[in-house]
């Protein structure tokens, strides 16, 4: 997976690298606006981050000539004001997400994955699974070992979603949003309470354990423990 | 396109203006009026002379036959009158008696005689350079007729009247000018408060915000300018104030975390520690971090709300179903504490933005459990006002909260227990974002405290009739 970063603060271009790049993907950093059109339009990437304000050439600027040049590459912007106007003109300029400094890093590597599943087609299967957790998805019923876990509505669609992108790390904002549809940055521990009465029903009576807090970044859920894990 | 902007012409100026005028045309007026009576005095004089004149004159024709002897009669007839001219001529017989020099004949020929003599049967008249003023009349005698021209010589009258009129004029000049003068001093005096009043106003500045004009000495004209001016300093000097502890209480909100994460990394870094150390180090400057994005964030969307870029976006909600979505946010988190949520009543649909009122009451939930003690109940009340409005009130038990923190509780960062730390109270911007959310979709929010509950009630307009309603400050 080659991604392309636009960025020139030379702090936060090292680490969305070195972040991105321990995450499994392949990096090309461009310092400017002008590399970073030059790279966009000459070489493949799967999606490409772009910072708005750059010293050179602008961000719009360079999302505008690149799709004019007909490229359907999904792109991604990064900006620090956080106003509508921005969003929309970031949007109808054809970027497909966009996310506002200062953001989490497991925010942007949720919405990278977002645009790279994007167009590949959906899990339309009516079951999914990991290791011995089945969901039947049409009749939401959750299964362990065979045995039934009771679940509300709610704690269904949160299992759900971890189980669909396991081994990613979802953060609070983002399970809140696609599970409660709040898109707001929350300032109570819903999440971490939801998730713990979630772990009690689905990790407490088995092994492996499933749902792993990734600390300071959100939740995953995996077979393998990660060492970060608390 | 560029539009070139005048000053208005100035308030002297204009009174000048319209004063001036008036005087003119009043001056005017009684200048003509003056003249015409002065004139007409003369008119008059002189018809009563020529009446006389005339009467004499026919006296003597009435009394001799003789041509001749007539005369001689003629020019005794009149006696005592100075500047007095006559004339008598005949055709049939022809005759001709004048009593000076001067020839009436030619140029009084096509003048009409008059059977009386008043100021109207007058005629004017120029012979020999001189201006005259006569009256010409027929008179029949036993088969003759005479044509009697009688004339004053109006050059006597015609200097007055110059002069007269030249004086007349000057009064008028002198006593125009003194008025105008009079009338600029009186305005120039007229304005002396007003120039008080803005040497009031150069001293205040921002730090002397508390500066009023004293509306007992101004005159009644400008009183209401005055309270209209002290209105609007009370108003910049509340809002100034409120920005100014907004923006020391910002200070000390960033200090303190800022200080902990410099104090932390300091000491972790004064020596070499386990890997796990560090790692913990991190962990805790990451949770301090993003308190603090957090809290940034919240303050520029506070800022942005105050400058009115925070559009509400319109739809038709209902109130009950977005309470349920709620309750189903944040049913876990009750059921920890053992609180249950429970909604009463019903509402019709209201017009509002989703996502911000779903913000604004997740605060007031949110808040509410976190101050609900275990086992309790929160209850949610729907009602309907007789005024078009929706009230949403979110009650929970609390200790009674004294009346002098209550207004204050959406003041930004305010805490009722200023030694209560932040940890886990969230940004002290949650009620401040509620209360600002609801004032942009018109509404209001309260909070009441007694009986050991507190109760947030917020009203929301039924129908908002433009899409962007007035945001109230």
């Amino acid at each position: 997976m080659r991604l392309l970063v636009v960025e020139d603060e030379v702090k936060a271009g090292d680490y969305i690298r070195q972040g991105l790049t321990e995450a499994g993907f392949m990096i090309t950093l461009a310092r400017n606006g002008l590399d970073g059109y030059h790279l966009a339009m000459t070489e493949k990437f799967e999606v490409i981050i772009l910072d708005v304000m750059l010293p050179d050439v602008d961000g719009w600027r360079i999302l505008k000539s690149f799709r004019e040049a007909g490229h359907q590459t999904p792109v991604l912007f990064l900006t620090a004001r956080d106003s509508v106007d921005d969003r929309v003109k970031g949007l109808e300029l054809g970027a497909d997400d966009y996310l506002v400094k200062p953001f989490a890093f497991a925010e942007l590597l949720a919405r990278i994955r977002t645009l790279l599943r994007r167009g590949a087609s959906a899990n339309l299967a009516s079951q999914l699974s990991i290791a011995d957790l089945v969901l039947d998805i049409p009749r939401r019923r959750a299964t362990r070992s065979g045995k039934k876990i009771s679940l509300s509505q709610k704690e269904f669609a949160l299992l759900e979603l971890l189980v669909r992108r396991q081994s990613e790390v979802l953060p609070r904002t983002l399970i809140a949003s696609e599970v409660w549809d709040m898109n707001f940055d929350s300032d109570t521990n819903v999440i971490d309470v939801a998730i713990r009465r979630l772990r009690a029903k689905v990790d407490d009576d088995f092994e492996p354990k499933l749902i792993h807090t990734v600390r300071g970044m959100g939740y995953k859920l995996d077979l393998e423990e990660d060492d970060v894990c608390a | 396109m560029f539009v070139r902007k005048t000053r208005p012409i100035s308030l002297t100026l204009r009174v000048l203006l319209f004063v001036s005028i008036a005087i003119g045309l009043s001056l005017f007026l009684t200048a003509s009026l003056v003249m015409s009576s002065v004139n007409h005095h003369f008119m008059e004089q002189d018809a009563a002379e020529l009446q006389v004149i005339t009467l004499s004159i026919e006296t003597v024709l009435k009394q001799s036959n003789d041509t001749t002897q007539l005369k001689d009669a003629l020019s005794h007839a009149v006696s005592g009158h100075h500047s007095v001219y006559y004339q008598v001529e005949s055709s049939q017989p022809a005759f001709l008696f004048r009593s000076n020099e001067t020839d009436f004949t030619q140029t009084t020929e096509s003048l009409q005689p008059s059977q009386t003599i008043d100021t109207d049967s007058l005629h004017i008249w120029q012979s020999d350079g001189k201006m005259y003023r006569g009256a010409i009349t027929t008179i029949s005698e036993s088969a003759l007729s005479f044509r009697v021209i009688a004339a004053v010589d109006m050059g006597f009258h015609l200097q007055f009247l110059n002069e007269f009129r030249e004086g007349l004029w000057l009064i008028m000049l002198g006593t125009g000018i003194a008025t105008l003068l009079i009338t600029w001093l009186g305005i120039r005096q007229g304005h002396r408060p007003l120039r008080g009043l803005s040497n009031n106003l150069h001293e205040i500045e921002t730090n002397h915000l508390h500066l009023r004009i004293d509306t007992a000495t101004v005159p009644i004209e400008l009183l209401e300018l005055a309270q209209s001016f002290n209105h609007m300093i009370g108003r910049l000097e509340e809002g100034f104030e409120r920005l100014s502890h907004f923006s020391s209480d910002i200070a000390h909100e960033l200090r303190t975390p800022l200080t902990n994460l410099i104090t932390q990394t300091q000491v972790t870094l004064n020596k070499s520690r386990e890997p796990d150390i560090y790692r913990e180090l991190i962990y805790s400057n990451l949770e301090e971090l993003e308190r603090l994005t957090k809290m940034v964030g919240d303050m520029l969307w506070l800022a942005k709300c105050d400058n009115d870029l925070i559009k509400p976006v319109m739809q038709p909600l209902d109130l009950t179903e977005e309470i349920a979505v709620l309750f189903d946010f944040f049913e876990a988190l009750a059921e920890e504490k053992q609180i249950v949520l429970i909604l009463e009543g019903q509402q019709p649909h209201i017009m509002g933005d989703r996502s911000l009122l779903r913000r604004a009451l997740s605060n007031l939930l949110s808040n509410a459990i976190r101050h609900t003690p275990h086992g309790e109940n929160i209850v949610v009340k729907l009602e309907t006002s007789t005024d078009n409005t929706a009230s949403i009130s979110i009650t929970n038990p609390s200790d009674d909260i004294p009346s002098e923190h209550l207004s204050k509780l959406f003041d930004r960062f305010y805490r009722v227990d200023p030694s209560r730390q932040q940890q886990s109270e969230g940004t002290g911007l949650g009620l401040a974002i509620t209360k600002s959310i609801i004032e942009s979709h018109g509404g209001s929010i309260s909070v009441d405290s007694g009986n050991d509950a507190i109760t947030f009630s917020a009203l929301l307009p039924l129908q908002n009739k433009s899409g962007n309603p007035v945001t109230s400050k």
